[in-house]
């Protein structure tokens, strides 16, 4: 129990240490950077749980997707820190208040009266060949199946909107058009000319 | 000697002893591997030599073998140039997390039945992820530097590797549903049976769009525009010098390694022989038997035939142009695995002979 409470605590740090320089850091970049730190770290959490398919799906898809999108986009912007920090003062009290609201709220629903480990038992611990992954794969596509296909219907809602947002035809735009390339015949191209030579001057 | 060290390991107390074990086995495995990249840097200086008709490397030691250590050492002693305004830790960082993940990913390989460092159930899963971090080291490396190239090489690389990764984890979805397993020993067990019950004829279209996909991975010739000499000199490592230039070169190499490793084990049966299936009379042969039996050796023989495809493609196609390579990650490779996935899921449903009717 030891080693496991230090490593614990140890990666507990770097969440609570990289969601902090997240939203305290100027640079935008960096700030997604602490992002990916944070991800990985409760990702190392969710290993000590048990419940490894999660944290490595959490590493697969936020970490190595996710994230790159986010570092990706953040980098081509030109963000003006200076006119993002105008007005800091002015609506101070309010998010302030906002934000106390939101620790009450917090509270009240994850507080220790709900949360506590009397309320919600410590993880029965399983041995080596205890798999978690056909565990929640046999929940997923019983129990749950019907919000499962749900929740992809809507993802493919996102990504068919997503992508008509973007497709834009402008009229002038030249395009690559493969299978018609692929269909070129010689003659179409090149004339081939028969003459004698022509007597040199 | 042997007892004084067995003495003092008993002394110990067993976290540390476990400890120690890991770090033996890591270090068994990251040694060799980086003396492989090593000398694919030499044979891929000698194999392009040949097919242009050249010599390659002649001059330090016999035939020239000693050149990756020659390289080596002259890179340690070139100066690390670090660029005005570059962001200097991030700067370090960027080569670490684009080795890292490379070697990283070795601890599941499985080289032989029992070979192997971590037997993990989500094997494959893991293998995924974590090479999916790989690109931080390429798109830090490129935001760092403060210089024009190296951030168009990373846009382009960037793009790339999250483009072909998508059709790559595709065809990992076929491997996984003809296996039943993403265990990597599982999967090379599912296949054992003889050449032909490898996962290569059930699966030729997601083998050749995993392979393709992993030299876009890797960014290896023809997909290699993050790099494009012609057009941004150097592509993200153009500021990097020294040994963090080696660290990258050295994180390339191992990649590759890494996926032909991959490759070899989804789709070729790993250590299996293809001489499996023979009368059992063959593999009691003293010395033949045990080379034509199953073995660590046909996983190495396997892996040098990819990395010599790797060398091959790079002396002989002409670098693909950016658009096109997103139209072929985007809309040849995902419909191409899209179908066939269907289709494979019918014949493990149906139990197709001789591949299926097991699971």
């Amino acid at each position: 129990m030891g080693t496991e409470k230090i490593i614990f605590y140890i990666f507990a740090f770097i969440v609570v240490f990289g969601a902090t320089m997240v939203i305290s850091v100027r640079n935008p970049v960096k700030a997604a950077l602490y992002l990916v730190l944070t991800f990985f770290a409760s990702a190392a959490i969710w290993l000590l749980l048990e419940a490894e398919f999660l944290a490595i799906v959490l590493v697969l898809v936020y970490v190595g997707a996710v994230m790159v999108l986010f570092v990706f986009v953040v980098m081509m912007l030109d963000i003006n820190v200076a006119r993002l920090k105008e007005g800091f003062i002015r609506y101070l009290p309010l998010g302030i208040g906002v934000a106390v609201l939101m620790a009450v709220m917090m509270i009240m629903v994850v507080g220790p009266e709900y949360f506590g480990l009397d309320k919600i038992a410590a993880p029965e611990r399983h041995g080596a060949d205890y798999n978690n992954i056909r565990e929640i794969g046999g929940i997923l596509y019983t129990v749950y199946v019907y919000p499962f296909e749900i929740a992809a219907v809507i993802l493919l809602v996102a990504i068919v909107a997503a992508i008509v947002l973007t497709l834009r035809r402008r009229p002038n735009t030249r395009q690559q058009r493969p299978e018609e390339q692929i269909a070129v015949k010689r003659g179409e191209r090149v004339r081939m000319v028969k003459m004698s030579a022509e007597e040199r001057k | 000697m042997i007892e004084w060290i067995q003495s003092v390991f008993s002394i110990l107390p067993e976290a540390l002893q476990t400890l120690v074990v890991i770090l033996l086995k890591i270090v068994a495995i990251v040694l060799p591997l980086m003396l492989c990249v090593a000398y694919l840097t030499y044979a891929e200086r000698k194999i392009i030599g040949a097919m242009q008709v050249r010599l390659g490397p002649t001059r330090v030691g016999p035939r020239g073998l000693l050149q990756p250590i020659a390289d080596a050492v002259k890179l340690m002693f070139k100066e690390i140039v670090i660029p005005a305004g570059a962001n200097k830790l991030l700067f370090i960082i960027a080569p670490i997390l684009s080795i890292g993940p490379a070697l990283a990913a070795w601890a599941v390989i499985p080289f032989d039945v029992e070979l192997v460092l971590a037997d993990i159930n989500a094997g494959l899963l893991y293998v995924l992820a974590v090479t999916s971090i790989g690109v931080y080291g390429v798109i830090i490396a490129g935001w760092a530097s403060n210089s024009k190239y190296a951030l168009l090489g990373t846009m382009r690389a960037a793009a790339q590797i999250v483009s072909y990764e998508i059709a790559m984890g595709f065809a990992l979805v076929g491997v996984l549903m003809a296996s039943g397993s993403l265990n990597l020993g599982e999967i090379v067990a599912a296949q054992s049976g003889s050449f032909f019950h490898w996962f290569w004829l059930p699966l030729l279209p997601l083998f050749f769009i995993y392979f393709i996909s992993a030299v876009a991975e890797t960014n290896r010739a023809p997909f290699d525009v993050a790099e494009g000499e012609s057009e941004l000199v150097a592509g993200f490592h153009v500021e990097y010098s020294g040994m963090v230039f080696a660290v990258f070169f050295l994180a390339e190499y191992a990649n590759m390694i890494l996926v032909s490793g991959l490759a070899v084990i989804m789709f070729l049966g790993g250590w299996l022989s293809p001489f499996q299936g023979l009368p059992q009379a063959v593999f009691s042969i003293p010395l033949l038997g045990a080379v034509l039996d199953n073995g660590i050796h046909w996983f190495l023989i396997k892996i040098s035939v990819f990395l010599f495809l790797f060398l091959w493609f790079r002396a002989t196609f002409p670098r693909y142009r950016y658009d096109q390579i997103m139209r072929l990650g985007w809309k040849v490779f995902i419909p191409v695995t899209i179908v066939w996935l269907l289709l494979l899921g019918v014949a493990v449903l149906a139990g197709l002979p001789p591949w299926f009717d097991a699971v």
